[in-house]
């Protein structure tokens, strides 16, 4: 177990690292100047040459690239060209409100998928679980954005129940919060559970045909009883898997939801700094966003010798 | 069933939630405040080392105030000059300071404070616009209310640039920390600024001037057009200002919204490289003249909003003048040009920033370019990375399209090293002339300056940015004309 984590935890430092190459080698072959960016068109050569110099962007590759890494190993991800600002508490900030956005979502997909998806292999036959299996199937063809649309149409512009863009922190109301929270996280969620309410399904319906639920079944349990005592726990498996997956995808479905939602997550700020060529912020964040990513599959490596004694003693 | 209680609960605590949210964005002291959204949002509050319109468009006016400021008809108003005094030689302004000006600091308002603030725009400002202040050669305070500026040469621009942003006065000890903090003496002071977000301002008790209608006033920042609209639509904000997509303003045509379309300082000018490439002989730019169909493209790329000018010149500047007959709309006459400049059939670079209105003209001019023998290979490029390297530093390009949207800047796109490549030596003297003779030799200068552009076909004018706003009927006082960086909100009202 220690060496399948030990081997696991090597694994994401090296990810990290190339990781970390590659996105300052993208950055520096992408055209454009980005302190005549920072400037306008207004910029004399002086002034470019003055922000380039102050922000070190006149030096050798290899050594911003060092200055870069060493920063952000000691939390520091430098000062935005454009804001001359500190880009650590823009990134912390924006981190916490994406991972609120996130988790919920992911949070509210499992609850639904979990019962539906054991619910429509249970239900087989029936036409509840035929159409569960349907609406499972509409709801993975619909892109989040196009859900997002939708929801503000019914939810905010004709119905009004909820606001239709903004974010508000829950300390500084909790009712605003929820109200704001509710249109993106659904349709963050709705896509997520739909495809997990199918893995949950043929989950459940792998597991049905086991060995062991025949054998619980024959000791006297019903259908239901033998996949609740024995059949649950391994039907997770593919399950967790498939959220640490769907927990990466949705960070990147956050971009495009924060826009619409005017939502002041790590999206936004990234599109921003694109939109800005604001590279060091881009660069910042879009670490953050590999790290996170390879944080959750690290601990999804790491949940599955636990879940599954098979794997931990294969290991 | 412990999941399916699990899943019960919480989705009732969810929905209990949002029912206890639901009635949050309410309208309780509505007429006591007011939400506009605007696009372009203020990477912090210093405009003296940062660039872009956001800025000065959230602070001047309201937060900042110059000496003069200029009103939506493009009149120069006093502010926080009473009046002022120019000398016979045209060279020396004495201004007269209004009393009682109180900084949001509570510091008085004194000629210090000004002499300090405009000798800090040539020592300490970075961007770049502080070349306007160059031609200040000395300022005398000789009381407290009264402060003498000497320039360099008479000039007729100086005292327009002084509405701009280099005009803001800061008080002497109010410069720590302009990126976060800005301390002016202006009718509001900005209460929270969350950066990328929003701006909160809050009338002062204590402004010199008429107390402003709207207490409260907030900035939201949109970087989508449908959100801000969908916003409005809910009822979440009160004003749209300068929509970026016309075509969303046909759903606001009920009696619960306004749509107003004013002018703006931006002309949407179709680049040629005058310098190099096809585009160096005139003929073959008054090919293009004749080929482009402005009306047809304004109706197309920008729904109809907008202003036919056929000049560089907006009509709020003084040496207006309606050119918009030299160059008809004559595919014929350009396929003669065409043909007569030998450049039938030949392949030219549009390149065209990746901006919506710039992307949905390109379309239509290559098509009407098309129709009379030029083939326009359009290369979208990147805005404004991409855009501002290849096309506007290393001028690589022949043709392109932008929304100039400086005001009175035509000296700027058409000097010899700007990107446009225009040769100016027929233009230098007499600009030269116009700004120091008197308004009315500064007039008819910047007049003939025009028209020779113009004739020289220079570039295509293709159309004058609109100043879109979509507010709710009952809001009052929203300005029709975007005629200086800021956007005034001390005249805002409720109906």
């Amino acid at each position: 177990m220690i060496s399948y984590v030990a081997n696991r935890a090597l694994q994401f430092a090296l990810a990290l690292l190339v990781a970390s190459v590659l996105v300052f080698a993208l950055m520096s072959i992408l055209p454009g100047n980005a302190a005549q960016v920072a400037l306008g068109t207004n910029a004399t050569p002086e002034a470019v040459a003055a922000l380039e110099a102050r922000y070190g962007l006149n030096q050798p590759p290899l050594i911003r690239y060092v200055s870069w890494v060493g920063g952000m190993l000691t939390g520091n991800f430098g000062t935005s060209y454009v804001t001359g600002a500190a880009i650590t508490p823009v990134i912390v900030g924006s981190v916490q409100v994406t991972g609120i956005l996130v988790i919920t979502a992911i949070v509210l997909a499992i609850v639904i998928a979990v019962p539906l998806g054991t619910f429509a292999a249970l239900e087989q036959r029936n036409w509840i679980g035929v159409t569960i299996s349907a609406l499972s199937q509409i709801g993975i063809a619909v892109p989040n954005f196009l859900a997002a649309i939708i929801l503000v149409i019914v939810f905010s512009l004709t119905l009004g129940w909820f606001p239709s863009q903004g974010w508000m922190a829950p300390v500084e109301g909790l009712g605003g919060f929820l109200s704001r929270l509710v249109l993106p996280v659904v349709s963050l969620a709705l896509v997520q559970a739909a495809i997990l309410t199918r893995y949950m399904r043929s989950a459940v319906l792998d597991v049905m045909r086991e060995d062991y639920i025949r054998t619980a079944r024959a000791k006297g349990l019903t259908r239901t009883k033998a996949l609740f005592v024995h059949g649950l726990r391994n039907a997770a498996i593919p399950v967790i898997t498939v959220a640490g997956v769907q927990l990466a995808t949705l960070l990147v479905g956050a971009v495009i939801i924060e826009q619409i939602f005017v939502i002041p997550g790590i999206g936004s700020e990234l599109v921003r700094a694109v939109a800005n060529r604001d590279l060091v912020t881009v660069q910042g964040i879009v670490m953050v966003l590999v790290l996170l990513v390879l944080i959750i599959n690290f601990i999804v490596d790491v949940l599955y010798p636990i879940v599954d004694p098979r794997i931990r003693n294969a290991s | 069933m412990g999941t399916w209680v699990a899943a019960a609960a919480a989705s009732s605590l969810l929905l209990a939630g949002c029912s206890a949210g639901a009635s949050d964005p309410g309208d309780e002291a509505k007429k006591d405040s007011m939400t506009i959204a605007f696009t372009a949002e203020p990477a912090n509050l210093d405009f003296t080392t940062t660039s872009g319109i956001a800025i000065p468009e959230a602070l001047m006016e309201n937060v900042y105030e110059s000496l003069v400021r200029v009103d939506g008809e493009g009149e120069i108003q006093p502010a926080l000059a009473e009046d002022w005094d120019v000398s016979e030689d045209r060279k020396t302004y004495t201004f007269h300071l209004q009393e009682g000006v109180k900084f949001s600091n509570g510091a008085d308002l004194t000629s210090e404070d000004v002499k300090f603030s405009y000798e800090r725009v040539q020592d300490e400002w970075k961007n770049a616009l502080k070349s306007k202040m160059d031609i200040v050669d000395s300022i005398e305070t000789p009381d407290d209310l009264t402060v003498e500026i000497s320039l360099k040469k008479p000039s007729n621009t100086w005292l327009f640039n002084l509405t701009s942003l280099v005009g803001a006065v800061f008080d002497t000890e109010g410069t720590e920390d302009l990126a976060n903090k800005a301390i002016g003496t202006g009718p509001f002071s900005i209460e929270e600024f969350t950066r990328g977000q929003s701006i909160d301002f809050v009338a002062r008790d204590d402004y010199w001037g008429e107390t402003p209608a709207v207490k409260n006033v907030t900035f939201k920042y949109f970087q989508d057009a449908v959100s801000a609209s969908n916003a409005l639509k809910s009822g979440e904000i009160d004003v749209v200002s300068n929509l970026q997509a016309p075509e969303l303003a046909g759903e606001f045509q009920s009696s619960d919204y306004q749509i107003i379309s004013g002018t703006t300082n931006g002309e949407v000018v179709l680049s040629m490289n005058n310098a190099e490439g096809i585009f160096e002989d005139k003929t073959a730019r008054a090919a293009v003249m004749h080929a482009i169909d402005r009306k047809a493209v304004l109706d197309t790329a920008w729904a109809g909003y907008g202003e036919l000018i056929g000049s560089m010149v907006p009509p709020t500047d003084p040496y207006y003048e309606d050119l918009t007959g030299v160059w008809d709309y004559d595919p014929q006459k350009a396929k003669d040009l065409v043909r007569e400049a030998g450049i039938d059939g030949e392949e030219f670079a549009f390149t065209v920033p990746n901006l919506p209105y710039a992307k949905a003209i390109s379309e239509i001019v290559s098509a009407q370019l098309k129709e009379v023998g030029l083939k326009a290979n359009i290369e979208t490029q990147e805005f404004p990375a991409v855009w501002l390297d290849k096309t506007f530093t290393k001028h690589n390009f022949d043709m392109s399209v932008i929304n100039h949207a400086e005001p009175r800047d035509i000296l700027t796109v058409f000097s010899n090293d700007y990107y446009i490549g225009y040769d100016d030596s027929s233009i230098k003297k007499i600009a030269e002339k116009a700004d120091t003779g008197t308004e009315e030799e500064y007039i008819s200068g910047m007049k003939e300056i025009a028209r020779t552009i113009t004739e020289d076909a220079a570039a295509d004018f293709l159309f004058l940015f609109p100043n879109l706003v979509i507010a709710k009927s009952d809001v009052a006082g929203v300005p029709a004309n975007r005629v200086s960086d800021a956007f005034r909100i001390a005249d805002l009202s409720w109906n």
